[in-house]
């Protein structure tokens, strides 16, 4: 297998992007279909949590989506709702709906009392379902729309001798709706462009409130796009000026990096005990916290360069994680507190915080080769091609032999010529993280052996982690990377290849504002490439059959 | 709080409406004078007891020559070695597929996927994610899932929801049942009917739920008009979901069949209960929450909540790991020394023995279960299939594959077939037959068959 030349590539690449960024405006792309993504995981959570508040409890199973472009977000894309899945999407609906109209939030949450509280009450139902639909189905309501929810309240209401179970009833059926669940994107003609197509108001909220806040429009992005101001730039800078301004930004941005880093895993990641005394459920989810809040302190808070998240000492830190990283933390249940690793711990950049080198690792050791991927693939956007299926490994990786360091065992790999070509991608990477065992701890030998976290990250040496931080601070694939997995995020879909020169426009604006992750939302929220798609092919209902296995 | 819907409002308390509902007084004690003579089918109706099917996955395959010993011809007769010594005892319930390749005209072997997801879909995969074709499990429920409040069960022992081998595509995926308390509270939780109980009351809160879907359903019939093709189907596959789901509310509302089969199994110990178990996987862990889940999904299949179900005992990469060891299961695969005198790697072989034990357990679950003149081993057919032959080097021709129980007589058990090379496809296209899905070929490319395994044909 041939090596990929990397570095060149990429110099050439940014000889390219400085051409690019000349330009004054984004070079046009005809887009693609518009999407129609099922909600993930994060989004619905965040939407409850909007909308009615975040005491309310979400539980359930979400069926898993596949990881597309990087992207869960853009696997949404693709997703369907299997019947285990919508069981769950029913469950939660009824316990979320009986928690809003419960005693304690219905005074809030609902705009009107009933004139009995034992029957149905028309006007106020219909009050109700006018606020909740309007923000769930992400546009005001058809009379059709708010009459099915009025009457299946109604009719619930009367069969159960109450106006709140019945509303209950009502919005549980909201909460399974396709047009809850899925967030559809409508067309209409192009006045500026015409025989084309562009996205309606509505879609274009919805597109602007998933890209910056992981959640639905609220209520001042639906009155622009009802007032058409979404379809001008004026309208269309003035919110999104307002939206990278809202506290929601940060929610969003959470969700963006929760994403990219593929975190959803910590959730349930499990290191041997006896191995790793020291890590815990507790410490895994502190560990996720600390790197979102990282993050969003560099880049949002402070406006800061990307590109210095992967060398920034400064971040936060927690009772669980002082134990984990052996720092003394003044008031361990006060929650997290901000921190700065010294300038001589070898602790610089996220790819040294717990998190990340904890997730890529096996449950008893580190993984050089999973953690050179993971750099490689998920904060460089480069793909590492899958192992070969034939090879025995068994051949080269001895526990008994006398290997004692990763490096050892590793180096043996590249006696293989099957293995050698991959494995060079990722183990020099890798290997410079070797420092901070499986559970993220430092540590300086492994075996009794002294650990060598020398390396080389396209063409660029480094002596240890913070090294590696460093080289991959000066990658220009790092930028260019954040840069291609928010269009696709914002987008839903993977960037096409045709939009190889917008994404380097985009990079180079990235560049030219110092790398500032809201001047890039900014750029990219307000760019026609956000919203550009093209007429979709749609099929007559007579030729559409119902799925195998139908019940019905 | 801080929430976009909102009003200002002082609090006040409202009385709450009771429920209404009639109670419908029904005692039917089930007895066995309720089946025909033969005890196929119940006396009452004449319907034959359905004969459901489910799958049981394991990670790593086997380790050649220690696992099963290879015949040349097909026939009576399987030889268990060590690492399968504990199926020994359920012999005649089972048959072994030896000898059946998977090949893949020049598409990669993609590691600890490929295998399973040919041997499931009858495609190989183009990716290391394409489920190219629906899991023979899904091809069965569209053909008997019926009249069953859920579709297919999943489950899964390693706590992993999404470790599930079942799936329509790619996209199309459900996530499995990863605790035993969830999977409880799921089939025999609040929304449970005791087929043998007594009394049966129809929940008016069920029939206000099936109105909601209803109206939903036909609220939302609008939005085909709106969307591409694609997007057609994924709403189509919405639809089946809803009307999945009426279909299970209407079974709610109908008082069920009495049926001496079921009994109420123990509920799982809760987080903080003494002896709770917690998801993990760690070997022992795995085992025990893998022994009280099926229970409970074989409780499910016999109270007839369900005749498809799946289980995945340890996922494709087999993350099974034992206590203070560095290295999982899969890295022992791998990385282990090959031990020269013993003729594999210890360890690797260690877990590869619990898996099979495991099986077991699973076989004995269903047989563990009275129902009509046998047991519910007697009426299901389980297909229990694996990624690799030989995990060390990730091989996939040879992968081994059992199936476990008589199908209703369908099929004949206690054979070694040998498969001489042919596809592996013939397992899963014979196991659909048997479970009377009318289907000549199945499969694609090389792996495409329409050669029934006769043998094993009652």
């Amino acid at each position: 297998m041939s090596i990929r030349p990397l570095h060149s590539l990429l110099v050439a690449g940014v000889a390219l992007l400085a051409l690019a960024a000349c330009g004054s405006a984004p070079p046009p792309t005809a887009g693609a279909d518009p999407t129609v993504r099922l909600l993930t995981e994060p989004q619905y959570r965040q939407i409850i949590a909007d909308v009615f508040g975040s005491q309310i409890v979400v539980g359930g199973t979400f069926d898993p989506m596949v990881r597309t472009n990087g992207l869960l977000a853009v696997g949404a894309s693709q997703a369907h709702v299997t019947p285990a899945g919508l069981e769950q999407f029913d469950r939660m609906a009824r316990a979320i709906a009986a928690q809003v109209v419960a005693a304690d939030n219905r005074d809030v949450l609902v705009p009107c009392r009933p004139a009995r509280a034992e029957s149905a009450d028309e006007a106020c139902a219909r009050a109700f379902f006018g606020q909740a639909g309007r923000l769930l189905y992400r546009h005001p309501l058809s009379a059709e729309e708010l009459r099915v929810p009025v009457a299946v309240a109604g009719e619930a209401a009367d069969r159960l001798g109450s106006f709140y179970d019945g509303l209950a009833a009502g919005l549980a059926g909201m909460l399974v709706s396709p047009s809850f669940l899925f967030v559809i994107e409508s067309t209409e003609p192009d006045p500026a462009a015409p025989g084309k197509v562009r996205l309606d108001a509505f879609s274009k909220a919805q597109r602007l409130s998933f890209f910056l806040w992981g959640s639905t429009p609220d209520d001042a992005l639906l009155a622009a796009a009802e007032k058409g101001e979404l379809h001008e730039r004026d309208g269309l800078e003035a919110q999104v000026e307002r939206m990278v301004a809202s506290p929601r930004l940060e929610s969003g941005m959470r969700m963006f990096f929760n994403d990219m880093l593929a975190f959803e895993d910590l959730a349930r990641l499990e290191k041997d005990s006896l191995i790793y005394p020291a890590f815990s459920a507790a410490v895994a989810a502190d560990a996720r916290e600390q790197t979102l809040r990282t993050i969003v302190d560099q880049v949002i808070t402070h406006r800061g360069d990307y590109r210095d998240l992967f060398t920034t000492r400064k971040t936060f830190i927690s009772g669980p994680l002082g134990r984990i990283y052996r720092v003394p933390v003044a008031r361990p249940d006060a929650g997290f507190m901000p921190y700065e690793f010294p300038e001589d711990d070898p602790r610089a950049g996220l790819i040294t915080q717990v998190s990340f080198a904890a997730l890529y690792s096996h449950p008893g050791r580190s993984s050089p080769t999973l953690r050179g991927r993971a750099i490689r693939e998920l904060l460089l956007c480069q793909k590492v091609p899958d192992p070969p299926g034939n090879v025995d490994f068994s051949l080269f990786n001895d526990p008994n032999a006398p290997q004692r360091t990763a490096r050892d065992r590793l180096t043996a790999h590249a006696t293989q010529a099957a293995c050698s070509g991959c494995h060079k991608l990722t183990d020099p990477i890798g290997l410079g993280m070797e420092n901070l065992d499986g559970a993220g701890q430092l540590r300086t030998d492994e075996s009794g052996a002294p650990i060598d976290a020398a390396g080389n990250l396209d063409g660029i040496d480094f002596k240890d982690v913070a090294g590696l931080g460093r080289a991959m601070r000066e990658n220009p694939a790092a930028p260019a990377c954040v840069v291609d997995r928010l269009y696709a995020y914002g987008t839903a879909r993977a960037p096409l290849k045709s939009e190889k020169a917008l994404l380097e426009y985009f990079t180079g604006e990235f560049a030219d504002s110092g790398y500032r992750v809201p001047e890039l939302l900014r750029e990219i929220a307000t760019s026609d490439a956000l919203f550009a798609v093209k007429a979709p092919a749609v099929q007559s209902a007579a030729v559409v059959q119902p799925a195998p296995g139908d019940p019905s | 709080m801080t929430v976009l819907l909102k009003r200002p409002a002082t609090r006040r308390s409202v009385l709450r409406g009771m429920l209404g509902g009639a109670s419908v007084g029904v005692a039917l004690p089930f007895l066995d004078v309720f089946l025909n003579e033969s005890g196929t089918a119940l006396a009452d109706t004449g319907a034959p007891i359905p004969v459901r099917f489910g799958t049981w996955y394991w990670g790593l395959g086997h380790t050649p020559g220690h696992a099963i010993a290879p015949k040349t011809k097909t026939g009576p007769g399987i030889t268990f070695l060590e690492e399968c010594k504990s199926l020994k005892p359920y012999e005649q319930h089972l048959n072994y597929f030896g000898g059946f390749n998977m090949p893949l005209d020049g598409r990669s072997n993609y590691t600890h996927f490929t295998g399973w997801v040919a041997s499931r879909t009858g495609s190989a995969p183009s990716s290391n994610s394409d489920i190219p074709a629906p899991t023979l499990d899904l091809l069965v429920a569209d053909q008997i899932a019926g009249n069953t409040r859920f579709r297919t069960i999943d489950c899964t022992s390693v706590g992993i929801p999404r470790e599930n081998y079942s799936a329509r595509s790619t996209n199309n995926r459900a996530a499995a049942e990863a605790s035993a308390e969830r999977l409880y509270a799921r089939v025999f939780g609040g929304e449970f009917a005791d087929p043998n109980k007594g009394e049966f009351t129809p929940d008016p809160k069920v029939m206000v739920r099936k109105s909601v879907l209803s109206a939903v359903r036909e609220d939302s019939k609008a939005l085909e008009k709106k969307l591409g093709a694609a997007d057609r189907a994924r709403l189509d596959e919405y639809f089946t979901s809803i009307r999945q789901l009426e279909n299970q509310l209407d079974l709610q509302l109908k008082k069920p069949e009495p049926n001496a089969a079921c009994t109420l199994p123990e509920r799982p110990r809760k987080e903080g209960d003494e002896q709770h178990i917690k998801a993990g996987l760690e070997v022992d862990t795995v085992v025990e929450n893998h022994r009280i889940m099926a229970k409970l999904m074989a409780m499910a299949v016999a109270c007839n909540q369900t005749r498809i179900f799946n289980m995945v005992f340890s996922d494709n990469f087999s993350h099974l790991r034992r206590p203070g060891q560095t290295y999982t299961h899969h890295l022992l695969t791998h990385e282990e020394t090959w031990d020269k005198e013993l003729g594999y790697q210890p360890v690797a072989f260690w877990f590869n023995c619990r898996q099979m034990d495991a099986f077991a357990t699973f076989i004995e679950t269903f047989k563990s279960i009275p129902e009509g003149a046998g047991t519910l081993l007697d009426n299901v057919l389980i297909f229990a299939a694996t990624e690799t032959n030989y995990a060390r080097v990730h091989s996939i021709d040879g992968v081994p594959v059992f199936t476990a129980g008589h199908a209703g007589g369908r099929i004949k058990t206690g054979l070694h077939v040998v498969g001489n090379g042919d596809p592996i496809t013939r397992v899963g296209l014979t196991a659909m037959q048997i479970m009377g899905l009318s289907l000549d070929t199945w499969g694609t490319r090389s792996l495409q068959t329409s050669k029934t395994i006769s043998e094993i044909v009652a």
